[in-house]
């Protein structure tokens, strides 16, 4: 059952070589193959989660969310689709329209390659290469130049002004995701997010796996690396470059029909990228989480995780007001930052103190310390008024 | 195949650098540029050497890039501006032209083949950085953090 996908594949491939294809072709069809995999699965979990997301937002809010196309709204996705296909695809008189077109590709192209390198299960990555991660972050930071793009190409002051908010979250937020990802990175002593799901194999007493989450330093660099993806990828909280409020829709304002879509497609491959990414560096990739249960097929575990992690950005956006942009910053440099250059010297501190109990407490130590610190060296001290509500109580 | 691979590629980079120099858009002009910088990087993986590749994807195309088209939209008013044809630029290209022509000639030819190429793993190139070229790599550091504080410095408000 574990590897009826790769079994599958090779089957395929022993056919055509069957037939007589030379090795090119048998190449460039694994290749595709692989990619067709990675596409037909993401497109379908795209669909099935905007439809997902609006009805676990109207659970939040009290409300159905859409229940009227097929049984429980289930065919939303499929109206939607054929709704932004058919509208009429409008580019502003003065826009710059080659930019105007190549930015939403460009930004689409980004985080579908992002998707590739991220091992799906056991001997399931697509794209295996040796600096895997740094490839996953190469890439998705070009999507900047591509927000920038949509921002200038579209001739709109609105629009200018959401790529530069979304250039400079972006910029700010990217230096603690790369940095949390630092001590994983040092702990296995390589790059390769096969190897990194590798080292979190095994469980103490059967019970506890070794995920690199159950660590102190793991644990705090989760979080960071967290809510960083959270900002990488526009989201409620920190989805201050389309604050409808200010800035109509930011980058994507003079842009609709398909165009638009491939935005909100590209939006969504995001943020199933950099949380495929968190579970294959902290929380053990496609491995079970006890002994017991490692007889279910891993993608099932990897999927399933994926999920969970998804559901938090729901809930998170179903849960939180949009930030101010200051806020956000100065979150980003004097709070992310050092604490993600924490857990690096936490790190360190639990490998040389040996894997064990004492690493463990040690590790755990300065993370705390340095936390502590940073809290009150922040606290601006200011006192509020207690609030009072006039309608609500 | 290789053969092909280089051909496409250097047609794609020598295409994207001619229209860097030709596009009468100076933002055009800079995203043919980032192109350039692509094909450089494509180059890099067609030799076997990922890492460099690797970070010049993301050093040249995710941060220079970001950089220069900044600069553009943050200093021009009109980003319109006309394309004038200038002689002295057509002089320094062909005394570089020269110049590397003449440094190509005078090359003997190279009968010695290649040491043969070793596939640096970023493994070994991460532990060469850490022990070999410490010190240099301590130096840039210290250099990037100087240019950060004088960032802050310079855009920090006086206080009245």
């Amino acid at each position: 059952m574990d590897q009826i996908f790769v079994n599958l594949k090779q089957q395929l491939l022993a056919w055509l070589i069957h037939l007589g294809a030379s090795d090119l072709v048998v190449q460039i069809a694994s290749v595709l193959i692989n990619i067709a995999g990675v596409l037909g699965v993401f497109l379908t979990m795209f669909a099935l989660l905007s439809v997902l997301e609006r009805k676990i937002l109207g659970r939040i809010q009290n409300r159905y969310g859409p229940n009227r196309v097929g049984p429980f709204g289930l065919f939303q996705p499929v109206a939607d689709g054929i709704k932004m296909l058919i509208k009429e695809d409008i580019v502003p008189a003065r826009a710059d329209k080659l930019v105007h077109f190549a930015a939403p590709i460009l930004i689409a192209a980004a985080a579908i390659m992002t998707l590739g390198v991220i091992p799906y299960g056991r001997n399931m990555t697509a794209f295996v290469i040796d600096g895997g991660i740094l490839f996953f972050f190469a890439v998705g930071s070009t999507t900047e130049l591509g927000v920038f793009m949509a921002g200038w190409g579209s001739n709109n002051k609105f629009s200018m002004l959401g790529a530069m908010r979304a250039i400079a979250q972006m910029v700010s937020y990217e230096l603690p995701l790369i940095i949390t990802t630092l001590p994983v990175v040092m702990v296995v002593g390589s790059l390769m997010p096969d190897a990194i799901v590798d080292a979190q194999s095994g469980y103490t007493f059967g019970v506890i796996p070794h995920w690199f989450v159950t660590k102190p330093w793991g644990a705090a660099a989760f979080l960071l690396f967290f809510i960083s993806g959270l900002v990488e990828s526009n989201r409620t909280p920190f989805d201050v470059p389309e604050g409808e409020s200010e800035i109509v829709a930011g980058h994507m304002t003079e842009y609709s029909g398909f165009k638009y879509a491939i935005f909100f497609m590209a939006e969504y491959f995001g943020m199933f990228a950099v949380s495929g990414l968190a579970v294959t560096l902290f929380l053990g990739g496609w491995h079970a989480p006890i002994g017991l249960l490692e007889f279910v097929p891993s993608y099932i575990w990897f999927f399933a995780k994926l999920g969970a992690l998804i559901f938090v950005f729901i809930w998170v956006r179903g849960t939180l007001p949009r930030t101010r942009v200051d806020q956000m910053m100065n979150f980003a440099w004097k709070f992310m930052l050092p604490m993600a250059f924490t857990c690096i010297i936490a790190a360190a501190v639990w490998f040389y103190a040996g894997h064990g109990i004492r690493g463990w407490l040690a590790s755990l130590a300065v993370v705390a310390a340095v936390y502590l610190l940073l809290s009150q060296m922040l606290d601006t001290k200011k006192k509020f008024a207690k609030r009072t509500y006039r309608f609500a109580e | 195949m290789i053969g092909f691979a280089f051909i496409a590629i250097s047609l794609f980079t020598l295409g994207a650098g001619l229209a860097a120099a030709l596009m009468p858009k100076l933002i055009h002009a800079a995203l043919s540029l980032v192109l350039a910088f692509g094909g450089l990087a494509a180059f890099y993986f067609l030799l076997g050497a990922e890492f460099v590749g690797l970070v010049q994807v993301f050093v040249y195309v995710g941060a220079v890039a970001v950089l220069v088209v900044f600069t553009i939209l943050l200093t021009r008013r009109d980003v319109k501006a006309e394309a004038r044809f200038n002689w002295s630029g057509v002089v320094v290209a062909l005394a570089v032209l020269g110049a590397l022509v003449w440094a190509i000639l005078r090359t003997p030819e190279l009968a010695v083949a290649a040491p043969d190429p070793k596939i640096l793993t970023v493994k070994q190139i991460g532990a060469v950085l850490m022990t070999d070229y410490v010190w240099p790599l301590q130096c840039v550091g210290l250099v990037l953090t100087a240019a950060l504080i004088g960032a802050l410095v310079l855009v920090t408000e006086k206080e009245s």
